[in-house]
């Protein structure tokens, strides 16, 4: 039946009803962006309360459930709220740059969603180059942030916003060198050839060391705790929007959110096989169904991360990034590349009549799932090594600085 | 579909992803109460008067992270050809990608024995 996709194929359908053909065209490719948009949009008004509840839960307190059954309403209340709220614009801002930037941010995030898959048959579209398109779409979020903080004519703001920035630019590196694993393993760039790669084995399995740089790069590209300098309020009064009031303070708040949701998307949709799932050959929507449980998963996993971690200062921010992240993802990308050379020549890697059958998977993903074991015994034993000659060179000052008691200067003379 | 009607989805993607969030900007503009005054609009430093001028002086560390945010950028897409083509070629091209990317390691390293990678 041509009318079951609704994204892609609803140009055919109308042109069935008489409608010009490029009209039509046209028309369905609006109809794809306005539902494939509004889905994230929807799904963050939910987040709202999701996350509060959850957070309140770690926390051992109830969360909202004034408003509504199980404060499930909250959202709404919110919503109303800040819709009511003046807009002060402070005095001496960039009027333009102040009022696009919060957009500007969301719309970063929205744009993701253009390439994921939600079932077999829908997509928002197929780019071959999809992994490529997610990461330059994601930078586009970091221009927000610096115009937020320039344009609001406040110290405080600016500096803030120069932290986060040298912070989102700084993990774009490892998120982007995960990605490359996956890319490898699939030998396709577009998102739903990944997904497909999966159908046998997930890469999860096959490369764990990627996933969990992804995870963490992700939680520090959204400014999430243990990363979340950003949103400190103790530090920097609260950094780059400290002049937004109103509605575009929770447009920049709704976008993180729907960002940390997206991520847990892309962790889901990389790592975990996407809308893989029992029956989902008989029924394509129900790959949506096992996405969003997926999605959630990985979603409740960074909120946990988040409500459970202290923050880490800036310098210690950096460098984690750049002297343990970043190499050991060039490290990963390496034995990754290695392995699949290996497993290649070793002959077990599955044909391409069985790529879909778990048990042809087995043996190379063992090989795989040793090698990314082996890396990541490399990093403690680095970190162990390190952290022993850190100690040895602190006891060595401290027993040289301690100061000498009479009696041991007498003894010690007296040798 | 085609590669160019692939590319108009993102493009009309590209016009409606700012329409979409800012429609709740213009609707709270729309009904919030509008009574600005000069105490109300002024920068905001902890609830005292400012001191000094706005535009602070740019520290030179981001620079650097800049510059080798922008190294590594380049090579990660480089990289992904590489990795799409990876499994059809021969040992070659692990040697390949790994000279690469040695070459560009050898640059962080360089950068972290010089203490360019520490925050202050």
């Amino acid at each position: 039946m041509e009318c079951q996709n609704i994204i892609n194929t609803f140009a055919p359908c109308l042109v069935q009803a008489g409608w010009d053909p490029d009209l039509a065209q046209f028309a369905s490719i609006f109809m794809g962006v306005l539902l494939v948009a509004t889905f994230p949009l929807l799904t963050t008004v939910a987040l709202i309360w999701v996350e509060r509840k959850i957070a309140a839960r770690i926390q051992d307190r109830l969360g909202p459930n004034r408003v509504g059954p199980f404060g499930l309403l909250q959202p709404i209340a919110d919503v109303i709220k800040l819709i009511g709220k003046e807009d002060i614009t402070p005095a001496g801002a960039d009027k333009w740059i102040y009022n696009a930037s919060p957009v500007i941010m969301t719309m970063s995030v929205l744009l993701i969603w253009a390439v994921i898959p939600f079932s077999p048959i829908h997509v928002g579209v197929d780019l071959e180059i999809g992994v490529l398109y997610f990461i330059a779409v994601a930078s586009i979020g970091t221009l927000a942030v610096i115009m937020a903080g320039w344009s609001s004519n406040n110290k405080y703001a600016l500096l803030g916003a120069f932290r986060v920035v040298a912070q989102l630019i700084s993990y774009e590196i490892p998120l982007a060198l995960s990605l490359v694993v996956p890319v490898l393993l699939a030998g396709t760039m577009s998102m739903v050839g990944l997904v497909e790669a999966q159908a046998g084995m997930w890469f999860l399995f096959m490369a764990p060391v990627s996933a969990v740089l992804f995870f963490i790069s992700a939680q520090a590209e959204t400014g999430r705790a243990p990363f979340d300098l950003i949103e400190a309020e103790s530090e920097l009064v609260a950094g780059y929007n400290i002049e937004y009031s109103g509605m575009k303070f929770a447009i920049f708040f709704a976008g993180e959110f729907m960002h940390v949701f997206t991520n847990g998307m892309l962790m889901a949709v990389l790592f975990t096989g996407g809308y893989h799932g029992p029956f989902v050959q008989q029924i394509p929507l129900l790959g949506l169904v096992w996405l969003i449980l997926k999605a959630s998963v990985w979603y409740f996993i960074s909120l946990w991360v988040r409500n459970s971690l202290p923050r880490l200062r800036i310098d210690q921010l950096m460098s984690f990034n750049w002297m343990l992240l970043v190499p050991l993802s060039i490290v990963n990308l390496l034995v990754m590349a290695f392995l699949l050379r290996v497993v290649q020549e070793l002959g077990i890697a599955p044909s391409a009549a069985d790529a879909n059958d778990f048990v042809a998977n087995v043996p190379q993903t063992l090989v795989f799932f040793l090698g990314n074991v082996a890396v990541f015994a490399g990093l403690m034993a680095v970190i162990r090594s390190q952290g022993r000659r850190e100690r040895l060179a602190e006891e060595a000052d401290d027993d040289a600085e301690a100061p000498l008691l009479p009696a041991d200067a007498v003894a010690r003379a007296s040798e | 579909m085609n590669v160019l009607s692939e590319w108009a989805f993102i493009g009309v993607f590209f016009v409606m992803a700012p329409v979409l969030p800012a429609l709740p900007i213009v609707l709270g503009g729309l009904i919030s109460p509008r009574k600005p005054n000069a105490i109300k609009q002024a920068t905001y430093e902890c609830g005292v008067e400012t001191v000094g001028d706005t535009w602070v002086q740019f520290k030179v560390q981001y620079y650097i992270y800049g510059l080798i945010f922008l190294v590594f950028d380049v090579e990660m897409v480089l990289l992904f050809p590489w990795a799409v083509a990876y499994r059809q070629l021969d040992f070659f091209a692990f040697g390949a990608g790994f000279l690469f990317i040695f070459l560009l390691t050898d640059a962080l390293v360089y950068a972290w024995r010089k203490n360019a990678l520490q925050w202050t």
